[in-house]
């Protein structure tokens, strides 16, 4: 059955790191549906979330790949893990006079906050998971997005595993 | 005590117990090849990049160690490419340095920059940019240390000519390699052994599929006293040759698309089937899903990744091959009689043995040439091979005794192959007859490595199958594309025995199966330089038995008579 995925990837911080790790997706054929990467507790260490499409097969397959990369050091299929995963969305809205107070309600609704105001936009920033982040989307749409950025999904194991 | 990075660099390469490097200079690679100039490490003098990596695989496939090559940047690294992939596609141990553009230049296109790493990034196991002259060791040791453990593979190493110019204080004491996310597979898990173990002391039709990685692994031993215990039957794939002997009563010689009959039958009736140290390639396998239908599989690999990658695997054993078959061989019970299996097989054996025709006047069957080669050296040879049809024969009509003795590209197919593997192998093994069986195609690829073999003369033989066509080609055009032989004819072609004379070697030419042996003979008497011996084989013989594209195993073609 096709899923998706999410895996955390533990690497080495250094160059050339994330485009062994795309190069090999590539390759091999494989969906990156979102990437994220950034430097922990680690100096040394970054890690990757990597959201991938695919039925089981294919997930072990991109594991075992990945695993053969010298650079990763760790490979953990969070998906079936008690985790918390969170996306950040910047959206810029049209937003005259008639709908600002409309819109203000939503970001209200979903806990979100609006960082800058311009004449005819506002732009608004939320977290979340992805179903929030895509309802959030959804909810938006109707007033016009001017332009809108996701950063993709980070996801951490809950407890002290 | 103070040292360049160059030699810092060829320092190293020595505590790895390199002996030999097959290189070609250029100006970002002055440096190194100013220290070598001091080095007691031999360095071969190519006349192509190409030669280069492929000398150092055929160095490493026969020795077992890590195979060397060295060039300079950009066109230099860019030639390297193909023998880089194909050491991946065989899983080589080999370490190729580049020459770089000097580290202010890098990014800007400056001359001869190539960004080698990226351009190899999916054709290596690992590579590195050095950029200090103080990690140089470090990055040596680790790039042997990965290239020759666990599955095996080439490393790229990017050399940028002012980290190997630079002098710095050099102690002699970090060639411990600590590489947090690569660990060396020992041992196998014990309850996957004992399951295999059940499994194989049950079977009524087993038969081993085994594959480069015994080879890898230093397992022929352990492979054959499995066999033998067990009285279990044999197939080799192509890179698997010589890992088992091919006179063993229990040996199928070569399964696949030009596999024997009595393989493929075999793989197609078999009940367990144990695959060690293969990847279930297409070439193998056919129809993937007619493939070992009857069969529960034991996949033993290093490389867990290919563990369930094209096949679904009954027991996976992930680990090294000796390891496992070491564990297996105590567990596996000893079998004295022969079975209904055995006589099957047999049967099969005597009704459909590989054959071939009689050939045109003028003309030798180049199944002919090859089985000469081997009653003239009674398997005591290394052969190499092009690719092709040449390749195919080499595999069928010749037994391979021992392991490291078929050196060929297996994965890559690549045609230019075979010569510089077979100097490569003549330098690893000087006491060994080498001989490179060869097409008139694929020998034109990298014949300029003529003027290196005389030049080091390195008495290399080279066999060129000469039927005047690109012929496993032609031979497609013939069966799949209405016999429409586009662009295949190889009438156009350098005499050959005036070429080997031009470059300083030995030439013959022959066209009578009489003459075959004596004129092999007369080439191995030769001690000083290469021989080129122009065999005119018979222009449309085809290589059979043949799996067609896209059928299963048992449906092939020809083999059945005498055509």
């Amino acid at each position: 059955m096709m899923n998706k995925h999410t895996l955390a990837v533990i690497v080495e911080n250094r160059p050339g790191v994330l485009t062994r790790v795309t190069t090999l997706f590539r390759r091999r054929g494989y969906n990156i549906d979102s990437l994220t990467v950034g430097t922990t507790e680690n100096p040394g260490i970054s890690r990757m979330t990597i959201v991938v499409e695919g039925d089981d097969k294919v997930i072990e397959q991109v594991t075992k790949q990945l695993y053969k990369l010298v650079d990763v050091c760790k490979v953990i299929d969070v998906t079936h893990e008690r985790s918390v995963d969170r996306e950040l969305v910047l959206i810029k809205v049209k937003a005259d006079n008639n709908v600002r107070a409309e819109i203000v309600q939503l970001v209200d609704i979903f806990r979100a906050r609006i960082v800058d105001i311009g004449r005819n936009s506002l732009i608004v920033e939320a977290t979340g998971d992805r179903g929030k982040i895509d309802a959030l989307e959804d909810s938006f749409r109707p007033f016009g997005i001017i332009e809108l950025v996701r950063t993709g999904k980070v996801a951490m194991v809950r407890g002290s595993k | 005590m103070k040292l360049k990075g160059a030699q810092i660099l060829l320092h190293c390469l020595k505590k790895e117990g390199v002996e030999v490097i097959f290189g070609y200079p250029g100006g970002q690679a002055l440096p190194i090849y100013d220290a070598l100039f001091d080095s007691d490490i031999k360095h071969i003098l190519v006349r192509h990049e190409q030669g280069a990596a492929h000398a150092a695989e055929g160095y490493a496939r026969a020795s077992g160690k890590t195979g060397v090559c060295l060039a300079t940047s950009g066109p230099g690294a860019t030639n390297l490419v193909t023998g880089i992939a194909d050491a991946y596609m065989d899983s080589i141990p080999m370490v190729a340095l580049t020459g770089q553009v000097g580290t202010q230049f890098l990014g800007t296109d400056a001359f001869q920059e190539a960004d080698i790493i990226g351009i190899t990034l999916p054709i290596t196991k690992h590579s590195y940019m050095i950029e200090r002259t103080e990690d140089v060791a470090r990055i040596i040791h680790e790039a042997f240390h990965i290239a020759n453990t666990n599955r095996p593979g080439p490393v790229v190493i990017d050399l940028p000519r002012d980290v190997m110019d630079r002098v710095i204080d050099y102690e002699d004491n970090n060639d411990e390699v600590n590489i947090r996310g690569y660990r060396v597979l020992k041992g196998v898990n014990s309850g996957q052994i004992v399951s295999a173990a059940q499994m194989i002391n049950r079977a009524e039709r087993p038969v081993i599929y085994a594959g480069g990685g015994v080879i890898a692994s230093e397992a022929s031993a352990e492979l054959r006293e499995l066999a033998e215990k067990a009285k279990i039957p044999v197939t080799t794939t192509l890179m698997g040759m010589g890992a088992f002997p091919g006179l063993s009563y229990l040996s199928l010689g070569m399964l696949g698309m030009h596999g024997t009959r009595y393989a493929n039958y075999a793989t197609g009736e078999c009940d367990v089937l144990i695959a060690v140290g293969v990847r279930f390639d297409d070439r193998v396998t056919a129809k993937l899903e007619h493939f070992a239908p009857k069969s529960a599989i034991i996949h033993i690999d290093i490389d867990a990744a290919e563990i369930g990658k094209n096949v679904d695997i009954d027991i996976p054993i992930a680990g090294d091959v000796k390891d496992a078959l070491q564990a297996l061989i105590p567990r596996v019970d000893s079998r004295d009689e022969l079975t209904e299996w055995h006589q099957t097989i047999s049967r099969w054996k005597d009704e459909f043995p590989l054959r071939y025709g009689k050939a045109s006047e003028g003309r030798i069957m180049p199944q002919h040439v090859v089985e000469k080669i081997y009653d003239v050296t009674q398997g005591d040879a290394i052969i190499t091979t092009e690719v092709g049809q040449n390749q195919m024969w080499a595999a069928q009509y010749y037994k391979y005794k021992e392991p490291r003795t078929f050196i060929s590209s297996g994965g890559l197919g690549t045609m230019g192959y075979g010569f510089p593997a077979a100097i490569g192998a003549k330098i690893a093994r000087p006491d060994m007859k080498v001989i490179d069986i060869a097409g008139d195609g694929s020998i034109q690829m990298n014949i300029q490595e003529l003027a290196t073999a005389v030049q080091y003369k390195i008495p290399v033989v080279i066999c060129i199958l000469n039927n005047h066509f690109l012929g496993m080609v032609r031979q497609w055009q013939g069966l799949f594309f209405n016999g429409r032989y586009s662009h295949t004819d190889m009438c156009h072609q350098p005499d050959f025995v005036k070429l080997a004379e031009a470059y300083g070697a030995v030439g013959m030419r022959v066209t009578k199966a009489e003459d075959v042996a004596g004129a092999l003979q007369e080439a191995f008497q030769v001690t000083d330089r290469p021989v080129i011996i122009d065999f005119w084989v018979e222009r449309e013989a085809n290589v059979y038995p043949m799996v067609p594209p896209g059928e299963s195993l048992l449906n092939m073609l020809g083999g059945d008579d005498d055509e």
